[in-house]
Parts: C-alpha cells; sequence; structure tokens
C-alpha cells in the first residue's frame, strides 16, 4: 500500500519506466545511439520541447493553459535573429538580441497573464487569439524565412563545457530549476491556486501575482527554447514551433501533472518531453514507412494522453 | 413604459443585433471603399462564403453550448477529410455524388464519436482531445493521399454551391437556411436541445435531473464532425478540387463565428442564429480587409484582436470577490 502511494504522488515514475523501454528500444534499432555525437543531437532535437514543457508545467499547475507558447518560440526566434543582424552580428549583437529574446517571451507571458488574470479572460480562448497575434507579429518582423544568425552562435550551441555539450548543461539547468521552484512557497502557492482557486482566494493568496508569474514563466522558458532552437537552425523562421502548444501540453500530462491544475510538477514534464521525443525516433528507427509516421505518432500520443489523464485522475 | 424602455435596451444590446449591425455597418464601409461591393451579385457571393463557415459552426456551436470548456479544434482537419474523401469518391462523375456526401459525413461523424468518447468517458479535456485528434487525421490523410492531390468535384455539385438555382441564389444558401431551421428544431423544441442547454449551464443539476449528459455529449461531438465533413464537401465544391490542408483556415473562425453570435464559451447560453449572423459579420471583416489589400499578418492581427475584444465581451469569468 505504501508502495502505491509512493507512486501515486509520483506518477512520472511510471513514465521514466517508458522512457527506459523506449531507450532501450531505440538502442536496440540503432546500435550507435549510445555514441556521444548521437546522444547530443537527440538532446538538441528534445530540448526545445523539454524548456517548453517546463514553462507549460507551472501554467497548468495553476489551473490555466497556454497555447500561445508555440507563436511565442516563433517571435522570440525573429526578434532574435533580426537585432543580432541589425547590429552587425559581433558577439555583442549576439548578447543583445538574445536578451531582447528574453525581453520578448516575458512581455508575452505578461501580455497573457494581465488578460487572463486581470481581465479575467478565459484562458484556451485567450492565448489561442495572443497566439495568433504574437504569430501575426513574428511573420511582420520577419515576413520570410532566413537571416543566418553568426557562426559564433551555433557554434558555441554545439561546444562542450567541461567535456559536456552545451545542450546537456541546459537540460540539467532546466531540472536543477524545476527541484529548485518545487521547493518554494511560490509553488505550494500555485498548487494551491489550481487545486481551489476560491479557497486560495479565501485564504489571502495573491492570486493574479501568481497566475501572471505563471505566465511570465512559460513565456520566458518559451523565450529560451527559442534560443535552442536558433542554436540549431541557426537562421530565422517565423513559421516555427507551431506543433509545440500541443507537444507540450501532452509532455506535461505524460509527466503526472493534472491538466485541470493542482497536482503534479516540472521534472515530470521533462521526461514527459524526452518520452514524446524518444517515440518520435522509434517510429522513425522501426522503419515505418514515411506517411505512416505522422498518423503513429499522432495515435501514441492521444493513446498516452488518454492514458496519462487516466493515472492522474482523482 | 420602464418596460419598453427596457426591451429596446435588452434587443439593442443583443449578440444578435450587434452581429446584424456590425455586418450592416461591414457593408456600409466596403461599399465606401469600393463601390460594387454591396452590389447583388457580390453579396451572394459573400453569403456563400459565409454558409460554407456558417454550416461548421453549426457543430462548433453544438459543442461549445454543451459546457464543460467544450469547443471542437478537430473541424478543420475532418472538413479537411471531408473534401478529400469526397473528391475521390467523386472524381467529376456526377452519379457518385449521392455516395460521396454519404462518405463525407458518415467518416468525420464517426470520428466526431470517438471525439466525443474520450471527452465523455475518459474525461481527456476537449481541447486536448480534439488538438490530438487533429494531428492523427492529418497523418491519416498523408497516408490516403499519399502526399499527393487527388479527387475532382463532380460538375453538378459544383453548379450547386456557385451557380444561381432559384431566384438568381445558388443551392447552397438554401442548403445553409435548412439547416439553420433544423438547428432550431433540434435546439428549442426537442428534448435533445434542452439537454445541450441544462448540461451546459449546469451539468451536475442536469445529471441529477436523469439527463442523459455522456450520451448528449457525444452526439454533440459526433454531430460537430457531421457538419465538417457537410462542409468538405461544400467546400471542394466551391474550389474544385482540395488538398489536405484545406480546412486548416477555418478553425479559428468557427469559434469566432459562435462568440460573435452571443454563445457563452462557458456553455448553456446562445444559439444558432447569432451564429449565422457572426459567420456574416467575420466573413464581410475578411472581404474588407482584404479590400484593403493588407497583408496577411495585418488580418490575422486584427483577427486576434477581435478575438479577445470579443472576450472582453462576452468571455469573462466570474469574479471570485463576492
Amino acid at each position: 500500500m505504501i508502495a502505491l502511494g509512493f507512486l501515486r504522488s509520483r506518477p512520472w515514475l511510471i513514465t521514466l519506466v517508458v522512457l527506459a523501454l523506449l531507450v532501450t528500444i531505440n538502442a536496440a534499432l540503432q546500435p550507435s545511439f549510445f555514441e556521444p555525437r548521437v546522444l547530443r543531437s537527440n538532446l538538441a532535437t528534445f530540448l526545445p520541447l523539454v524548456l517548453v514543457a517546463i514553462g507549460q508545467t507551472y501554467v497548468i499547475l495553476a489551473g490555466d493553459i497556454d497555447l500561445s507558447v508555440g507563436s511565442i518560440v516563433a517571435l522570440v526566434n525573429v526578434v532574435t535573429v533580426t537585432i543580432i543582424a541589425a547590429m552587425g552580428g559581433t558577439d555583442l549583437a549576439i548578447w543583445v538580441g538574445m536578451l531582447g529574446g528574453v525581453g520578448v517571451g516575458l512581455a508575452c507571458g505578461l501580455f497573457n497573464g494581465l488578460l487572463i488574470s486581470g481581465l479575467r479572460f478565459q484562458p484556451i480562448v485567450t492565448t489561442f487569439a495572443t497566439g495568433i497575434i504574437f504569430a501575426a507579429l513574428a511573420i511582420w518582423v520577419l515576413p520570410r524565412a532566413g537571416l543566418p544568425v553568426p557562426a559564433n552562435y551555433w557554434r558555441t550551441y554545439g561546444e562542450n563545457f567541461f567535456g559536456v555539450p552545451l545542450v546537456a548543461w541546459v537540460l540539467i539547468g532546466g531540472a536543477l530549476f524545476t527541484l529548485i521552484v518545487s521547493r518554494t512557497v511560490f509553488h505550494s502557492h500555485l498548487l494551491a491556486a489550481g487545486g481551489n482557486r476560491t479557497g486560495a482566494f479565501q485564504s489571502g493568496l495573491r492570486l493574479g501575482l501568481i497566475r501572471i508569474g505563471s505566465f511570465m514563466i512559460a513565456g520566458l522558458f518559451s523565450a529560451l527554447a527559442a534560443l535552442c532552437l536558433t542554436g540549431e537552425t541557426a537562421s530565422g523562421d517565423p513559421l516555427l514551433g507551431q506543433t509545440l502548444a500541443l507537444s507540450s501540453i501532452s509532455a506535461v500530462v505524460l509527466g503526472g501533472t493534472a491538466l485541470a491544475g493542482g497536482f503534479g510538477g516540472a521534472f515530470g514534464s521533462i521526461i514527459g518531453a524526452l518520452v514524446l521525443g524518444m517515440i518520435g525516433n522509434v517510429i522513425f528507427f522501426a522503419g515505418l514507412p514515411f506517411e505512416y509516421q505522422t498518423l503513429v505518432q499522432g495515435l501514441i500520443v492521444l493513446l498516452a494522453l488518454a492514458g496519462g489523464v487516466f493515472v492522474t485522475r482523482r | 413604459m420602464a418596460d419598453t424602455t427596457f426591451r429596446i435596451r435588452s434587443i439593442a444590446t443583443d449578440p444578435l443585433t450587434l452581429a446584424i449591425g456590425a455586418s450592416v455597418a461591414l457593408l456600409v464601409i466596403g461599399e465606401l471603399l469600393s463601390p460594387g461591393f454591396a452590389q447583388g451579385q457580390q453579396i451572394v457571393r459573400l453569403l456563400t462564403v459565409a454558409a460554407i463557415l456558417g454550416i461548421v459552426a453549426a457543430g462548433q456551436n453544438l459543442v461549445i453550448l454543451g459546457g464543460r470548456e467544450g469547443i471542437d479544434l478537430s473541424v478543420g482537419a475532418m472538413i479537411s477529410l471531408g473534401a478529400v474523401l469526397a473528391g475521390n469518391m467523386m472524381n467529376g462523375q456526377n452519379e457518385m455524388i449521392p455516395l460521396a456526401i454519404l462518405v463525407a459525413a458518415g467518416v468525420p461523424f464517426l470520428i466526431g464519436l470517438i471525439n466525443g468518447l474520450g471527452v465523455t468517458f475518459v474525461r481527456i479535456p476537449p481541447l486536448v482531445m480534439t488538438l490530438g485528434m487533429t494531428a492523427v487525421i492529418q497523418g491519416a490523410l498523408v497516408v490516403y493521399s499519399q502526399g499527393v492531390p487527388s479527387g475532382q468535384a463532380a460538375p453538378l455539385l459544383s453548379a450547386f454551391i456557385n451557380r444561381p438555382l432559384l431566384f438568381g441564389i445558388p443551392g447552397i444558401l438554401f442548403v445553409w437556411v435548412l439547416i439553420a431551421i433544423a438547428m432550431w428544431f433540434l435546439l428549442r423544441r426537442t428534448a435533445f436541445g434542452y439537454a445541450v442547454y441544462a448540461m451546459g449551464s449546469n451539468e451536475r443539476a442536469a445529471i441529477l435531473n436523469g439527463i442523459p449528459v455522456r450520451f448528449v455529449r457525444v452526439m454533440i461531438f459526433g454531430l460537430s464532425g457531421l457538419f465538417a465533413g457537410l462542409t468538405g464537401l461544400c467546400v471542394i465544391g466551391y474550389t474544385g478540387s482540395s488538398f489536405i490542408s484545406v480546412g486548416d483556415q477555418y478553425v479559428l473562425p468557427t469559434v469566432i463565428a459562435v462568440v460573435i453570435g452571443g454563445t457563452s464559451l462557458a456553455g448553456g447560453i446562445g444559439g444558432y442564429w447569432g451564429t449565422m449572423a457572426g459567420a456574416v459579420a467575420l466573413t464581410l471583416l475578411q472581404s474588407v480587409l482584404i479590400t484593403l489589400n493588407m497583408d496577411v499578418w495585418s488580418r490575422q492581427l486584427i483577427f486576434g484582436a477581435t478575438l479577445l475584444a470579443l472576450m472582453l465581451l462576452y468571455g469573462r469569468q466570474k469574479q471570485l470577490r463576492v
């Protein structure tokens, strides 16, 4: 019984087992899987989703949802590359561009939070609408894909630091962030806001600040994901990240967070995002005809979602 | 006397009146911008476009009315599915139209039922369920079409949608009126319709009153699929051929049309007349924006902003302070 209770409070342990299984299958199908080069490139592919999923978790924990994360990624990407290009592609320009991108991400999150928490808009349709607005702004900033970033940007992104690739450091940093936040008062307040909003309000929690904070974290992590994606694609694309909204929600659910809010944590979402990435990998290496890959992936995700909702439902 | 002013005020602030007023205003603006905008033939063409949107929006309307964060984001993929299936059934032959209608309506209906089952029995939030289903349908369409556009509308179907049938009005507009009457009857004159309103405004009370909430919810998702599939048929009739993402552009406008028409996103309030007016207003807005020679991004921006402005009017949640 104790073991069951342990599992029930940590549903992501099941996801972890699934991840181990997928890694085993993948390694069997692709012998080179554990080579550092392959590991790095896989991690680099999964990293944007991992980061967006971390941000999405905090919004969902507080009982809201953010469908605009994909558009924020696109907007941050085009703003960053445009700033870097406008400032001549120097190292300083790269820093200013990245900072500008993070600022845009935070501003988008603040905008969402103000509308939803301040004006009491319904979160689903609101972030759907702001997502359209952010995507429109991205097309306005950079109408066509292009505008390469200087080599220094993507070279640094591919480098090792202390023998470990930068992408792995970002993952470790993300995991540390989730572990630290999970021990803060802010986290308990988030759970309270999502679990019982009226109760949280009546016990004097500053719900407005908590919910705006969660949206800003989602904006921040979308911006970080965009910076990583820029390191991969080395250019700007206003149509980037369109599938990230659904995949990030899927990752959060797979990570054991209740979609209704109030239960779960961002560490599980990291594992959920890795599972989603590995599903894509395994399908690819299983040698399925190309046309079937989207279908099978969609089906698996839908089934996993159903399973995830089943496990976390109370 | 006070009663009359109250009635006038409630009519003036009614979403249906507002949507009709907005449509008239947009017509005037359009006519001022480019003379000939409000001409008879041009209006018929605009109404044809509005009818296509209005038919999908009927299903979206039912799903939103049913409450519990009801929303169907898979209508876009279902339209594509209906269009591709119908196109391949017909392949330009008139004799195949009945079969095409059956398949284009039937398959999306069944997929809609699956949406409903997932939402009702597995309790996946509608948003996630229908977004997930979108991915599955799009994957299935890639497999089915092998990535090559195929299928053609039968000439009779194209004529029915594009050419005048009676009094200079194309057949699709008569179909839209029939659907409107059917929707009114379903919502206001049947137990099913009252069940939709009841569970949309208070699901618990509906269950305690013995309303088969689960069955009704599964059915409204099925009907949403059905309407989307029929829209796919209209789309292929309108354009002549189809591609596998032809329906994507309809997802957001259906939600906006329903909301403009005064249906509450929380469920339980609203109806189809408003949605029809919403579809017309939205089509006119789009048309005016195109007349203004606006870029894609500014049109998108105005769309998003319109939706946010509507949220301010109808989409606000209850205050926690009581």
